[in-house]
């Protein structure tokens, strides 16, 4: 999908470089490797095979993260029986990104089954990542047998409630959210009260212009009900940031790129370096997709995230583990 | 010869009614002393399966988990609880007491499934 950015604004009525179908065709990139850069609330779209033409700060920012998700460590099905081996070729893939990102956020499902070695092996394969800091939130994974004991000792230190917290880096606010706790029988993802008026709370100073990275393991944006991939109270969360002029939603679980612009609120779902699932409703359930071997790697991945202070841009790039 | 006749069809029947007596009684022996029926409910393709199960009192339902994921079989009113289920693994109940059992995965809730004991 390497076509001109001229192909895809046909409808450009606000100058900014998008017109509907140029974003729909950005998502369409998601996942094959595409930049997708929020200005001001706007998204502005660029093929990979533009980017030797943007400066090295339009490229790069001055605040570089990367995202990882679903690694579930441990997993050892037809799908994809090496998953040590999968989240090595990630970690490759960071060192290889030009300049090294500050640090990683890894949105949940860390480990397959909760095992004590399952997280030993990922703290090991990430030991080599060139970013040192890894900021986590849990998935449903990781908190199994012991009500999450076990994520808050390795990973929730000096977090809050079930391991929820905030902190700033360059500017920018970073809301790492829980919403694999207390699941209720027929429901979705929950946040739950005493996480939301937290949350109310640790926004509340904030200056209108902060740009705000919110991350959790389960879609804050009803991605697909049916099968789980949406959080029961996220308006009440997505309703606390309504102020700020730019917010990023990263989320995992879904195992696939994906991503949608709702006023000020970017959402995007980054792949799993585990195993791929199916699009929403394309299968029987959400359970591993097995695709041919060879293929496996395209679609895997990891998202790296570039924020230029100063101009409230966030560019959110997904790279396959191809 | 006409007595004798209604002696025998006499004797037919009371034999024939000692004998149910005798099975009924077995029958009864039986269900007191061997294990509960059990009865299985598969876990495939996120979801149970049936999703309504009707038992007597005393029945053992093994869930068995069928899936590359793992699930859990949570009871919504705190009844019973297994621990995580990976693929193949399986988890049993007796219901000792009549009534309507929900339960769900308490890692996918989407998948219910309940458990009518009669």
């Amino acid at each position: 999908m390497a076509g001109t950015v001229k192909d895809e604004i046909m409808h450009d009525h606000n100058h900014d470089g998008i017109d509907r179908r140029g974003f729909l065709k950005c998502m369409a990139w998601a996942g094959t490797g595409a930049l997708c850069v929020m200005s001001g609330g706007v998204l502005k779209s660029y093929s990979l095979s533009r980017l030797p033409g943007l400066s090295p700060k339009e490229a790069m920012g001055e605040l570089s993260f990367v995202q990882i998700s679903d690694s579930h460590m441990g997993f050892n099905k037809p799908a994809n029986p090496d998953v040590a081996g999968t989240l090595k070729a990630a970690v490759d893939k960071i060192n290889a990104l030009p300049g090294a990102p500050d640090f990683m956020l890894h949105t949940g499902d860390i480990s397959h089954l909760s095992k004590p070695e399952e997280f030993d092996t990922v703290d090991q394969i990430l030991k080599s990542a060139k970013p040192k800091d890894v900021f986590y939130v849990p998935g449903e994974h990781d908190v199994l047998n012991d009500d999450g004991k076990q994520f808050l000792e390795r990973y929730g230190k000096g977090g809050k409630g079930a391991g929820w917290y905030s902190f700033d880096k360059k500017g920018a606010h970073f809301i790492g959210l829980v919403n694999v706790m207390n699941l209720k029988a027929g429901g979705l993802g929950t946040l739950g009260h005493e996480q939301l008026e937290w949350l109310e709370d640790d926004v509340k100073q904030l200056k209108h212009s902060t740009p705000i990275v919110v991350f959790a393991h389960i879609p804050l944006w009803s991605v697909y009900p049916e099968w789980g991939w949406g959080t029961e109270d996220s308006a009440q969360a997505l309703a606390y940031l309504k102020k700020f002029g730019s917010v990023t939603v990263l989320n995992g679980h879904i195992h696939q790129t994906m991503q949608k612009v709702e006023g000020n609120v970017t959402f995007h779902t980054a792949a799993s370096t585990a195993f791929p699932q199916p699009q929403p409703g394309k299968a029987d359930s959400p359970g591993p997709m097995k695709v041919p071997a060879e293929q496996l790697k395209s679609v895997l991945g990891i998202t790296d995230v570039n924020f230029v202070q100063g101009q409230h841009a966030l560019a959110v790039v997904d790279s396959t583990l191809a | 010869m006409r007595r004798s006749v209604s002696i025998a069809v006499l004797t037919v029947a009371v034999v024939i009614g000692v004998g149910t007596v005798a099975v009924g009684r077995k029958d009864l022996l039986a269900s007191a002393q061997q294990k509960p029926e059990t009865t299985e409910v598969k876990i495939d393709n996120f979801s149970f399966g049936p999703a309504t199960l009707t038992v007597p009192v005393g029945t053992s339902v093994t869930w068995t988990n069928r899936d590359d994921i793992p699930h859990t079989v949570v009871s919504t009113e705190g009844a019973f609880k297994s621990k995580v289920l990976d693929t193949d693994e399986k988890f049993a109940y007796t219901f000792g007491k009549a009534g309507t059992y929900p339960y769900f995965c308490s890692i996918h809730p989407k998948m219910t499934g309940k458990v009518i004991v009669q």
